[in-house]
């Protein structure tokens, strides 16, 4: 049976807008990635192209695998993929620690008070990333505010070096993307039947280990949701590295922007962007595989 | 030799509270708990025997639910103490207590499979696989659960879920099973069925259980004694037929089963009878249950509608017990009915009977003239 045609249409829509917005210019990265860089403007060459040898008219089609060969064998490139893993999966670990009791807490205390502490969480994204992150510079900063507390403190004898750091990255990395941990962590917490933890209590567990084994498998939905809501954006975070991480700190994102505005090489960053999207398109599927299945159970 | 045992009432094997012997099993004395100004339990004191199936019933708000929340450990008593087989429970976290629970809400473990939430408590107590696997699948076949070990909660009925609840409880051979509302989500059918189930696991175990319950029907089916909770307060302990035939107050009187309250004032007192005045009745009511009262002091006088017998011509004696009036209602409940009647001050007198003729074959219908009546022994005067 053919489904009605409005049905048909309604659905034509969101697949039109992913295939101009989305197919589209992912095709036009792939084609990039697979022609020859030429001083020109732009600066590649086309891949299609008309030629004539020997009186006879062909068409020519080059496709360039140099630029994957390049990022496979160079040192460089890998190094930079598998430190921004290591970079983003750091990050998420650090992130779902500071924010899983957050999102507990609220889900624990009053519900008046909830709408005010989710508005809390949400707060800074009223102002720009970017002076969210510069304002992240002036407190890292060898004369900066950190340092100026510890210093008074007596903690520290000479201001620690913190900016241009990977550790640096990593605060700012937690900092910027805590609000995607907590929100599905508290969405999945708040909605959990308080007697079950009694339940658990009243079956003989001490209330840590009714946490462990109620709270937290309970939250492991929530928990994923909010790994891959901030693993996946953080492996090709650039701003955060460019600003905090200095010019040692290896990642992906900071590679792309090299290659496209420093090197001017597009079909080599077109290449680093398609293979980073297939580094991520498989955490991705990971991913929905298991909301999938969440969802049948 | 064998020494001789004393003869004992065998009632007091299954009537511990009347065995003077006895000890009691759970002892909660003077128990206070206040939520800032809310004496949400306000000094109970109560004695609950092992075997009982003892129930606590009251109206929404009454308090019954923090007291069991209190026996479970979940909430401190403010002032007194608990003390179940001897030992006080002040200090006792609710996970080291000798009570289960059986929640409202069933509270199953949404994650683990039917044989996984009933392992669950022995899991914590680390007993050998071995043992645990038997347990769980004794009591599995106790609530006849066979069959349905592999599901996880959500692909069970609400009846079926009732039952997992019941065996994770179960499980831990407990001192005192403590079964909130345990009924309230399952539909009428099946609760009068599960009722009798309950009594009967009960019975085969010998357990203690304290069941909090706001339906009288329900207390009644499985309760061998229930208390009465108004207000924080114990309105009034007692078997079944007692608090039924014998309501302590007025509010007893109204909140189990349905009555005739009839305000009254003392006549005289003759022998083991009991003269009342009723100026709403018109009549005077005799009953052979007296209390001492004084000349004047208001009563009620608490009468039973199945206990009034209605009919279309006058008993032979009117002097007393008996009073005229029209029909004013009829509820049919398909068993029995329910006749409304109004008598000639105003007043509205409830009888039930049997319907033990088809409808139209019964003799009274609306607005007949009839006459209620009901011995001496059907009443009872109440002081408050």
């Amino acid at each position: 049976m053919r489904p009605p045609l409005g049905r048909v249409l309604l659905v034509a829509v969101p697949f039109a807008w992913l295939a101009a917005f989305f197919l589209f210019p992912f095709l036009i990265v792939l084609k990039l990635s697979l022609s020859e860089t030429a001083l020109a403007q732009p600066p590649f060459l086309p891949i299609v192209e008309w030629v004539e040898e020997a009186g006879d008219l062909y068409l020519a089609i080059r496709l360039r695998v140099q630029n994957y060969l390049t990022l496979l064998s160079d040192g460089l490139y890998l190094a930079a993929f598998t430190s921004s893993l290591r970079i983003a999966a750091t990050a998420t670990a650090l992130a779902l620690l500071v924010a899983f009791p957050i999102a507990l807490g609220m889900a624990r205390c009053r519900a008046e008070i909830r709408p005010f502490l989710l508005l809390a969480v949400m707060l800074p994204f009223w102002t720009s990333f970017l002076i969210r992150v510069y304002a992240w510079m002036g407190i890292l900063k060898d004369d900066g505010l950190l340092n100026a507390f510890l210093l008074g403190l007596g903690l520290i004898a000479e201001p620690l070096v913190l900016l241009d750091t990977e550790a640096a990255v990593l605060i700012g990395i937690v900092y910027s993307y805590l609000p995607f941990m907590i929100l599905p962590i508290y969405a999945n917490l708040e909605k959990h039947d308080p007697s079950l933890l009694e339940a658990a209590i009243d079956l003989g567990c001490r209330p840590v280990r009714a946490f462990w084994r109620v709270t937290v498998p309970l939250a492991r939905p929530g928990i994923l949701a909010g790994c891959f809501l901030v693993f996946i954006p953080a492996v090709g975070e650039f701003v955060v590295p460019d600003l905090l991480g200095g010019a040692d700190t290896l990642m992906i994102g900071r590679t792309l922007w090299l290659e496209f505005f420093s090197n001017r090489d597009w079909p080599l960053a077109s290449a680093v962007a398609i293979l980073m999207l297939l580094v991520l398109v498989v955490p991705i599927v990971l991913f929905q595989r298991q909301q999938a299945l969440e969802r049948l159970r | 030799m064998a020494t001789a045992r004393p003869i004992r009432d065998p009632r007091s094997r299954i009537e511990p509270w009347q065995d003077p012997e006895a000890v009691p099993f759970v002892r909660i004395q003077s128990v206070t708990k206040t939520f800032g100004d809310l004496y949400a339990v306000d000094n109970v004191s109560l004695d609950i025997f092992k075997g009982e199936f003892f129930a606590l019933l009251g109206p929404s708000g009454c308090g019954k639910s923090t007291l069991l929340r209190m026996l479970a450990g979940f909430e401190k008593p403010t002032a007194g103490r608990i003390l179940i087989d001897g030992v006080d429970m002040t200090d006792v976290p609710p996970w080291r207590r000798p009570v289960n629970m059986m929640f409202q809400s069933y509270a199953l473990f949404p994650h683990l499979t039917v044989r996984r939430n009933i392992a669950f408590g022995l899991e914590q107590e680390r007993l050998p696989r071995a043992e645990i696997a038997e347990r769980v699948a004794e009591v599995v076949r106790l609530v006849r659960l066979e069959g349905l070990e592999d599901r996880k909660p959500e692909q069970l009925s609400g009846g079926q879920k009732q039952r997992v609840a019941l065996a994770r409880a179960l499980v831990k051979r407990p001192k005192v099973l403590l079964l909130d509302e345990p009924l309230g989500a399952l539909d009428k059918k099946l609760r009068d069925q599960t009722q009798l189930e309950l009594v009967n696991i009960q019975d085969r175990l010998g357990l203690t259980f304290l069941i909090v319950t706001h339906d009288q029907e329900e207390a009644m089916t499985v309760g061998s004694r229930m208390a009465i909770m108004r207000d924080g307060q114990i309105a009034q302990i007692g078997t079944p037929s007692e608090i039924y035939e014998y309501p302590a107050s007025r509010f007893v009187a109204e909140f189990v089963g349905e009555v005739n309250l009839i305000e009254a004032r003392l006549l005289r007192v003759e022998g083991t009878f009991m003269h009342l005045r009723a100026p709403a009745l018109g009549c005077a009511i005799v009953t052979d249950r007296p209390v001492p009262a004084l000349p004047g002091e208001p009563l009620w006088v608490a009468v039973r509608p199945e206990k009034m017998t209605i009919a279309k011509t006058p008993p032979r004696e009117t002097g007393h017990n008996c009073v005229e009036g029209e029909v004013f209602d009829i509820e049919y409940l398909g068993d029995v009915s329910v006749y409304h009647v109004r008598l000639e001050s105003g007043a509205m007198l409830r009888a039930t009977e049997a319907n033990r003729l088809r409808l139209i074959e019964r003799p009274i219908t609306w607005e007949d003239r009839v006459w209620l009546s009901w011995g001496p022994d059907a009443s009872v005067v109440l002081k408050s």
